[in-house]
């Protein structure tokens, strides 16, 4: 009988797959009890890493043009694909789930990623315009991406919901950390190697596996994080995260389930221009 | 082009990449099949008068095949087919054309003329570009701001030019299939052979036999297409006289077409813009595919108080324009696309000299076979002259001055064309300004002939109807929408 | 046209003398590569490099010093005229000053041309003058042309790129901006002023399309060592490299060319 070789499952920061600075881990065992992996416990300092990579990406990644972001995004699109198998073994192990309901969510979960690929190219357009005001110069307004944003990623599904929260906030141009699901952490660590295979820069998406009350009053305070997307934490800290949130005045959501490109304009900011006209 | 200094060595790109069928049917119903009259006709290089390959005649019977094959597919399956499906099918189209590209690349250039590197670096991309952008426009047409289900015409036909042949395949393709609509494609008759290799893109992409048709012919064939009683929109790229002639057939019948026509564009030069850019702008203007372009800056418009100045450095600029051979990544300027192109800008150019304008070419060894002109400039030129009005599709610039930016604005907009205009001048407000007085689609401002899926494409007056690209280029293929 | 060189705090008398070495003979097999357009070093290592060249057979180089508080320009002008004079006292037929970026930028340009005419002054008739704008530091193309305009109406011989100590350097739009100055000069004027690109060179193919650059703006008459040079230290390997594989139809290695 053929011994298989078992994976190791490390956070994702900088484009990279470091343990944890703290050395921990925890255990997680499926739904009959039998242990699966040690996914990392995500310290303080490793979120404070994860925001300095994400940082250091905006650059880079927001000036990028959207017809290059609609690319990449949709190359991630493709990598999912090739490794559905994989993406569904693994809500089967940790969900309990059957294959066939496994199976519908990451092809749900691969389609909505390919739609919001294709909103990168056209958010602009969509939200932006030329404004009529009354005299003779030349007015728009231009959404822009905010900088990095936190995603709290919901417990489960555990594909479905890391996509329908982080495709919408890089398809902009924002970067990302993000607190993956407690329960089923494994999936958003092999989404993690889809994206390192997938020519998205390093930095742009970091995720960090442990518990969600530890990791998100660093997230909510952290005065470098300028968005939060508050879906998958316990509504009843949502005060509590506005309140640590509001010293850099944080644009803090919470989306129920929604998909729709208000979810890329949550994350952004309206610029607006003026110039003469004449010669 | 005497250089005994440095002289480049010739960069061949190997044509061997490509294969070229001997002859080539129509693609009908997800088939190529023969043409039913048995005709075929010889498409060549126009750079060494080479035979490529036969492709057939379509008359009206294909025609009519084609079209039965498109409203099939329409009523059985792509109207059936989920948005976010479409979506898929598009892009899976757009990332084997990038796939594929330089195998598209060495193709046009040797079907059409121009340069490998425009196939390489321009046309080739952006059309995959264009199926990329549009692709994820099918599931999102809610969000276009043309209501909140806009629908499909159901079968379009389209008839595209020579110029940029799978660039404006795309350009019709993309957003016909991405609304919904499927289609019937008639390829330009001197340029069929990347819409015939696009055919298995088609079937590499799993397309739904039925939605893309391809019948390669003439103006007969074309005209049969646009008369045929079954489609339910023309879409046209060409010259504006075939323009008028299909505004007029389709009158009465209840079906709408957009129509991208011909142009005279002005490249307007302001005394105060970038010299040495806009130097560059205006070579690029008109010597870009050979000024086979309906938005070329074909008319500069100089301010006087700089035009000797200018003139010169445009001159020296020009005899660095290297002519030859397509396939050599060193040319600038490659063939005309066939013998009757070269026939009409030899004609107009004789008309400028007869006229008065004062002509001159810059020097260079033209091969001996093939099709070829050599960049020209015409100095001298007033509004009055065949060369100001006349779209010569070619390779020569006609020069004008002006005094004033008014009068700069007059001039430019002293024609029945309203496709493209530029701009050169450092001051922001002028460029506003002028882009307010110009009757034309397209105003680039301190730049040219720039191109995005993003950015609407299409021209004013007697350059056409509609706009192809972005999302005004979506309402011509949703009912309801214009 | 290559201008071998070392600036590095750490360089020695052994460092001058092997770069010198490298100068004479890059291919210590092939003896029909040319020795190198010049080797370019700090004031105080002038007269070594000088000594030694003389000794091996490199008398035909020149040796072309950095001046003028090179790399950041920040000193008095009594300094900066001391420090060139140094260098040509010690050997120097070719001087690469820098110019005050930071006059430049603060406005005063015309502290920034008395400042080059000065320097030519001390160079005379014993050295040529290149002038360094720190194309990086400019920031935008029309500093570049700027700066280009003021050198050269200042006495330059040469204008060039960068000091090679900071990114950007010698980016081909940035150099093709200077070749339309000196072009335009030219046309102005009469005379030629020679360009020397300098920083991040590194290959033969950086360095082609340099020469293409320069044949197609200035012209032909400007491939000359006399009026263009690169300055680089990689790049020579990699030239010898590319000549190996033309002679011998494969790629060659690293193994093959000397370290200098």
């Amino acid at each position: 009988m053929r011994l298989d070789v078992k994976k190791t499952y490390k956070l994702f920061i900088g484009g990279a797959f470091p343990r944890s600075e703290s050395g921990r881990t925890y255990e997680l065992k499926n739904k009959k009890g039998e242990f699966i992996a040690n996914p990392a416990l995500a310290s303080r300092k490793d979120l404070r890493d994860a925001v300095v990579a994400a940082k250091s990406a905006t650059t880079q990644w927001s000036s990028a043009t959207a017809f290059n972001r609609g690319q990449i995004l949709y190359r991630i699109a493709e990598m999912l694909e090739s490794r559905s198998a994989q993406f569904i073994e693994e809500i089967v192990a940790q969900d309990g789930t059957s294959q066939s309901i496994a199976r519908q969510e990451v092809a749900e979960s691969i389609d909505l990623w390919v739609w919001y690929a294709g909103w990168c190219d056209k958010i602009s357009t969509a939200a932006g315009g030329i404004n009529p005001i009354a005299g003779p110069y030349y007015n728009f307004t231009i959404p822009e991406a905010l900088g990095v944003v936190g995603v709290i990623a919901e417990e489960k599904p555990a594909l479905l919901s890391l996509v329908r929260a982080l495709a919408p906030v890089i398809a902009s141009g924002n970067t990302a950390v993000v607190i993956a699901s407690e329960s089923r952490p494994l999936t958003s660590i092999t989404l993690a190697e889809v994206l390192a295979t997938s020519d998205l820069p390093a930095g742009v998406i970091n995720i960090l596996t442990g518990k969600k009350s530890e990791l998100i009053p660093w997230l909510s305070s952290h005065m470098e994080v300028d968005g939060i997307d508050i879906s998958g934490a316990d509504p009843k800290t949502d005060a509590e995260i506005k309140i640590s949130g509001s010293d850099n005045l944080k644009r803090i959501h919470r989306f129920d389930k929604e998909v729709s490109p208000n979810r890329i304009l949550a994350f952004m900011e309206y610029k607006t221009v003026w110039h003469p006209i004449g010669i | 082009m005497v250089n005994e200094i440095f002289e480049y060595a010739p960069a061949p790109e190997s044509r061997s990449i490509v294969k070229i069928e001997k002859e080539y049917g129509h693609y009908i119903a997800g088939k190529f099949v023969a043409p039913h009259s048995k005709k075929r006709f010889a498409t060549i290089n126009p750079a060494t008068e080479e035979v490529l390959s036969k492709v057939a005649h379509g008359d009206a019977t294909d025609i009519d095949k084609a079209v039965k094959a498109a409203r099939s597919a329409f009523v059985k399956s792509w109207s059936k087919t989920k948005p976010k499906e479409r979506a898929k099918y598009l892009f899976r189209i757009a990332r084997i054309l990038q796939e594929r590209a330089r195998e598209f690349a060495v193709l046009e250039a040797l079907d059409n003329g121009k340069p490998i590197r425009e196939t390489r670096d321009i046309d080739i991309p952006l059309a995959a570009a264009h199926f990329f952008y549009h692709a994820g426009w099918a599931d999102k047409l809610e969000y276009a701001g043309l209501g909140q289900s806009p629908k499909p015409y159901g079968v379009v036909g389209q008839i595209i030019p020579w110029n940029f042949p799978l660039l404006m395949l795309s350009w019709k393709v993309a957003p016909a299939l991405a609304t919904g609509n499927t289609v019937v494609l008639k390829p330009a008759e001197t340029t069929p052979l990347t819409a015939l290799l696009f055919a298995q893109v088609c079937e590499q992409a799993g397309l739904p036999a039925g939605v893309v048709n391809i019948v390669t012919g003439d103006g007969k064939t074309g005209a049969a297409l646009v008369n045929h009683p079954d489609i339910d929109k023309v879409a046209f790229t060409g010259s504006t006289e075939v323009g008028k002639l299909i505004a007029k057939s389709i009158a009465g019948r209840g079906i709408p077409a957009t129509l991208e026509l011909g142009g005279k564009g002005a490249n307007i030069v302001f005394a105060d813009a970038p010299i040495d850019e806009a130097v560059e702008g205006i070579i690029n203007g008109i010597f870009f595919n050979q000024g086979h372009v309906c938005c070329a800056g074909s008319r500069l418009l100089l301010q006087e108080s700089i035009a000797d100045d200018f003139l010169g450095k445009l001159q020296d600029r020009m005899k660095k324009i290297r002519v030859g051979d397509p396939l050599d990544k060193n040319t600038d300027l490659g063939a005309i696309n066939s013998g009757a192109q070269l026939a009409k800008i030899k004609e107009l150019s004789q008309s400028g000299s007869s006229e008065g304008a004062d002509i001159w070419s810059a020097p260079c060894e033209l091969p001996k076979k093939g099709f070829w002109f050599p960049p020209t400039i015409f100095t001298g030129v007033t509004q009055a002259h065949r060369i100001a009005r006349e779209e010569i599709f070619g390779p020569v610039l006609s020069v004008l001055t002006f005094r004033t930016p008014q009068e700069a604005m007059e001039k430019a907009n002293n024609t029945p064309f309203g496709l493209s205009a530029g701009i050169w001048t450092e001051k922001g407000s002028k460029i506003l300004w002028a882009a307010q007085q110009l009757k034309a689609g397209v105003i680039w401002a301190n730049t040219f002939n720039k191109f995005d899926p993003a950015s609407p494409f299409g021209g004013y007056k007697e350059s056409g109807w509609g706009r192809e690209g972005g999302r005004h280029g979506l309402a011509a293929y949703l009912k309801g929408s214009n | 046209m290559v201008d071998l060189t070392t600036l590095e705090g750490a360089d020695t008398p052994g460092k001058i003398r092997s770069l010198a070495a490298k100068a004479v003979r890059p291919d210590p097999t092939d003896s029909t590569v040319p020795h190198v357009g010049a080797i370019c070093v700090y004031n105080d290592m002038v007269k070594i490099a000088r000594t030694h060249l003389d000794q091996i057979g490199g008398v035909d180089i020149p040796v072309a010093a950095v001046a003028t508080a090179f790399p950041s320009g920040r000193a008095s002008i009594a300094v900066k005229l001391r420090d060139t004079q140094d260098a040509i006292d010690a050997g120097a037929s070719e001087i690469d000053m820098v110019i005050d970026r930071g006059a430049f930028l603060a406005g005063q340009l015309g502290e920034v041309f008395s400042e080059i005419k000065a320097i030519k002054e001390v160079c005379a008739d014993k050295a040529h003058l290149k002038v360094i704008l720190e194309t990086g530091e400019l920031a935008t193309y029309d500093n570049v042309r700027k700066a280009s305009y003021l050198a050269m109406l200042a006495g330059a011989d040469f204008i060039k790129t960068s000091t090679g100590k900071i990114s950007p350097a010698a980016t081909p739009s940035v150099v093709l901006v200077m070749l339309e100055a000196v072009r335009d000069f030219h046309k102005l004027t009469g005379k030629q002023i020679g360009v020397k690109p300098a920083g991040g060179i590194r290959t033969t193919k950086d360095a082609i399309k340099q020469l293409v650059l320069v044949n197609e703006t200035a012209g032909p008459e400007w491939l000359t060592p006399e009026l263009f040079r690169i300055g680089a230290s990689a790049l020579l390997n990699d030239l010898l490299l590319q000549r190996m594989k033309l002679k011998s139809g494969h790629y060659s290695s690293t193994n093959y060319v000397t370290v200098d």
